[in-house]
């Protein structure tokens, strides 16, 4: 992978501006601090369970950054925290969810980090693997159907996800119909405890795409800028009714699978102290400092402000009631619905 | 049953009758898809839409690959996103694969998304044997999805029915399977009125009224059970003949109404007896109307095996007949 701390000082941007190379650094120390709370809140006992997204940060910031707000559709998986902070959830909504607040989109009835909001043109989607891929092609089918131009959908999932048959129906229904879709895997090397060597004969998944007869490509998902360069080239290619693509990021996975999973029953600290190494925050901070678009007082004053937002949405939504038990009932089907129907 | 526009009908059978709804709600609304295999210049393997591609395009009526999860998955996607698709599955025996995007995802996206995200999706298939359909073109696969909120499921019988309930299905902001008992698509013929009309999903219909006996069924043997009970009808036993047409959801108070009359009730249905239709209704009147029965209640349904066989003597021992519903009656009625 490219060693971004040790690029000369002549930053390629990949036509980023300053302003947004710091907010996908903004982007990546909020995912970070959010994480944190999640399993923070997680072991006072006071949310059930959490996701986190730790080592994808650099991938999903750089991947915002290549959305059109207002104009594309993301159908993420449940690690996409700083896509969807980055697409413009507040953290307060990720709060919410946490905490399973009534005020949720989904009005606490969903996993954590299982976003909705039709708002910021994020899909609902459930917790089962690779179903939501499908659902991705069936809105990029109704964007080209409709002649909607300069829109594309976006859908992301893990690398054990592509082994789904949903996965591998969905590639090649968009390709057959050159539909405005763009699939990134976010290939962090593990699905729990499966490693890729069990999950896969061909390790390199964006080589599928040629079987589809699409344009492939694998890129450092370690590196923001890149990200960025790749997935917007792909959305754009997708925006322009040229047809969809298949990218894979490569990243690694720091945290547990979840709270509920230990890591340490399938991998060993080292393999982890190894992967931390890697780590795209302190890295991507380097990178900004050493060619001068932040001081380090800046970028500390960046953290504070991140932390500032995330105990604020912390108080905010803790403070609010859950859902009462009458909510169970609503939603099953338009209109009052009665149990024996 | 509302009708609009005019009270004149057509003479149709019931694959007419798909047909007709289908070409008029292409018409309509251009938000309408049609998805599945073969369903384009073949017109789908019961030419049902046939026609369809030259009139309306190739992109809204889409032969897709053999990939049934997709073919609803991409169907829920297009239907989250505004449009109106109606996804076939070519026999309701190759649903299995799609089974997670009906139960998992299309059933769930309203409950899930706390109302921000809705599916209004007809999923259309045939299904039923009697037709020498053997193990892979002959279930009934209602059982394995009436268990689920959040779906819809109807099985309608009569042509009129066909179009008056497969026009609700498009309508509906939810989810819709509509299922259409192959063996009545050419056998059942009937009166259709012209124009666009509605039926009520979750309403049944009594076809005929009776005294000594409920008979509740639906699809194929509604028309059995209704030569069955003109059998009795002979011998001077009258029977009363509901015909649910929508299974989810089911129509409690006519089925309630008419037990409390008759006092005894006999569901007769197709697919296996264990945990079918059957088993649901007869445990509702149980809590509901126990004691405004003269008998326990009766129900003549498939044996439970896998599936009937391709050799004839394997297939009629399976399915039932208007003789064997009819002497179901006699018994029931004689109890
Ligand atoms: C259909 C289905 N099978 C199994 C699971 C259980 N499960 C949840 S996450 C997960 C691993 C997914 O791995 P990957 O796609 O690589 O994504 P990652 O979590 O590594 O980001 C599994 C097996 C599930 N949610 N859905």
């Amino acid at each position: 992978m490219t060693d971004v701390g040790t690029r000369p000082a002549t930053l390629d941007k990949r036509g980023l501006s300053d302003e947004q190379l710091l907010a996908i650094f903004r982007n990546m120390l909020l995912q970070r601090q959010l994480d944190n709370r999640g399993f923070q809140l997680n072991r006072q006992g006071k949310v059930p369970f959490a996701l986190g997204s730790e080592g994808h940060e650099a991938l999903q910031a750089g991947a915002a950054m290549a959305f059109h707000r207002g104009k594309d559709i993301l159908a993420p998986y449940y690690r996409d925290l700083g896509l969807a902070v980055g697409i413009g959830l507040t953290p307060f909504e990720i709060l919410l969810s946490l905490f399973a607040r009534a005020d949720d989109h989904n009005g606490g009835r969903q996993f954590p980090n299982h976003y909705s909001s039709k708002a910021a043109g994020l899909m609902s989607f459930s917790s089962i693997l690779a179903a939501h891929i499908p659902h991705a092609v069936g809105a990029a089918y109704a964007i080209k159907y409709r002649g909607e131009t300069g829109r594309a959908v976006l859908a992301t999932c893990g690398d054990g996800t592509t082994s789904e048959g949903e996965w591998h129906e969905s590639m090649n229904f968009a390709a057959i119909h050159k539909l405005p879709f763009v699939m990134l895997v976010e290939n962090n090397g593990w699905a729990i405890s499966t490693p890729l060597s069990k999950q896969m004969a061909e390790p390199e998944i964006w080589k599928r795409a040629a079987g589809y007869g699409l344009p492939g490509r694998r890129f450092n998902g370690l590196d923001p800028i890149e990200t960025y360069a790749v997935v917007s080239e792909a959305m754009e290619r997708a925006r322009s009714g040229a047809g969809p693509s298949l990218i894979e990021g490569t990243c690694y996975r720091f945290l547990a699978h979840s709270t509920d999973d230990n890591d340490m029953t399938y991998r060993t600290r080292e393999m982890v102290e190894e992967y931390r190494k890697h780590d795209p925050v302190p890295r991507f901070e380097a990178l900004l400092i050493q060619n001068g678009l932040a001081t380090k007082e800046q970028v500390d004053a960046l953290r504070k402000d991140v932390l500032r937002e995330t105990n604020e949405a912390t108080d905010a939504a803790e403070a609010l009631p859950y859902p009462v038990p009458a909510d169970l009932y609503t939603n099953v089907y338009e209109g009052a619905w009665q149990p024996w129907q | 049953m509302a009708v609009t526009e005019t009270s004149a009908t057509t003479v149709m059978n019931n694959v007419e009758a798909v047909r007709a709804t289908l070409y008029e709600a292409m018409k309509n609304d251009d938000r309408t898809i049609i998805i599945g295999e073969d369903v384009g210049p073949r017109g789908n393997v019961f030419l049902i839409t046939k026609d369809f591609i030259e009139e309306f395009g190739e992109s809204r009526v889409i032969d897709t690959p053999i990939a049934e999860a997709s073919i609803v998955g991409i169907a829920v996607g297009m239907a989250m996103e505004g449009l109106r698709p109606i996804a076939e599955i070519q026999f309701a025996d190759f649903i299995y694969p799609a089974f997670n995007q009906i139960v998992g995802e299309a059933a769930k996206t309203r409950y899930r998304s706390n109302g921000e995200y809705t599916c209004p999706l007809v999923i259309r298939t045939p299904y039923g044997g009697g037709v020498r359909g053997a193990l892979s073109h002959s279930v009934s696969i209602e059982a394995l999805f009436y268990h689920v909120p959040g779906l819809k499921i109807v099985a309608p019988s009569f042509p009129a029915d066909v179009k008056g309930l497969l026009n609700a299905a498009i309508d509906d902001p939810d989810p819709v399977l509509f299922l259409e008992h192959k063996k009545t698509y050419r056998l059942i013929k009937g009166e259709v009125p012209n124009g666009h009309y509605t039926i009520p999903i979750g309403k049944a219909n009594v076809l005929q009224e009776g005294t000594r006996l409920t008979v509740v069924s639906y699809g194929l043997y509604v028309h059995w059970a209704l030569e069955a009970a003109k059998q009795l009808a002979g011998e001077g036993l009258s029977v009363e003949v509901i015909d649910l047409r929508s299974i989810r959801p089911m129509d409690k108070e006519t089925i309630l109404a008419s037990v409390e009359k008759t006092r005894k009730l006999l569901i007769v249905h197709e697919d296996n007896k264990f945990g079918g239709i059957g088993a649901e209704i007869s445990a509702m009147v149980a809590e509901e109307a126990l004691f405004h029965l003269d008998a326990p209640i009766r129900r003549h349904c498939a044996p439970d095996v896998p599936a009937m066989g391709y050799a004839l003597p394997l297939e009629e021992e399976y399915m039932s007949s208007p003789e064997r519903m009819a002497q179901a009656m006699r018994d029931l009625v004689a109890f």
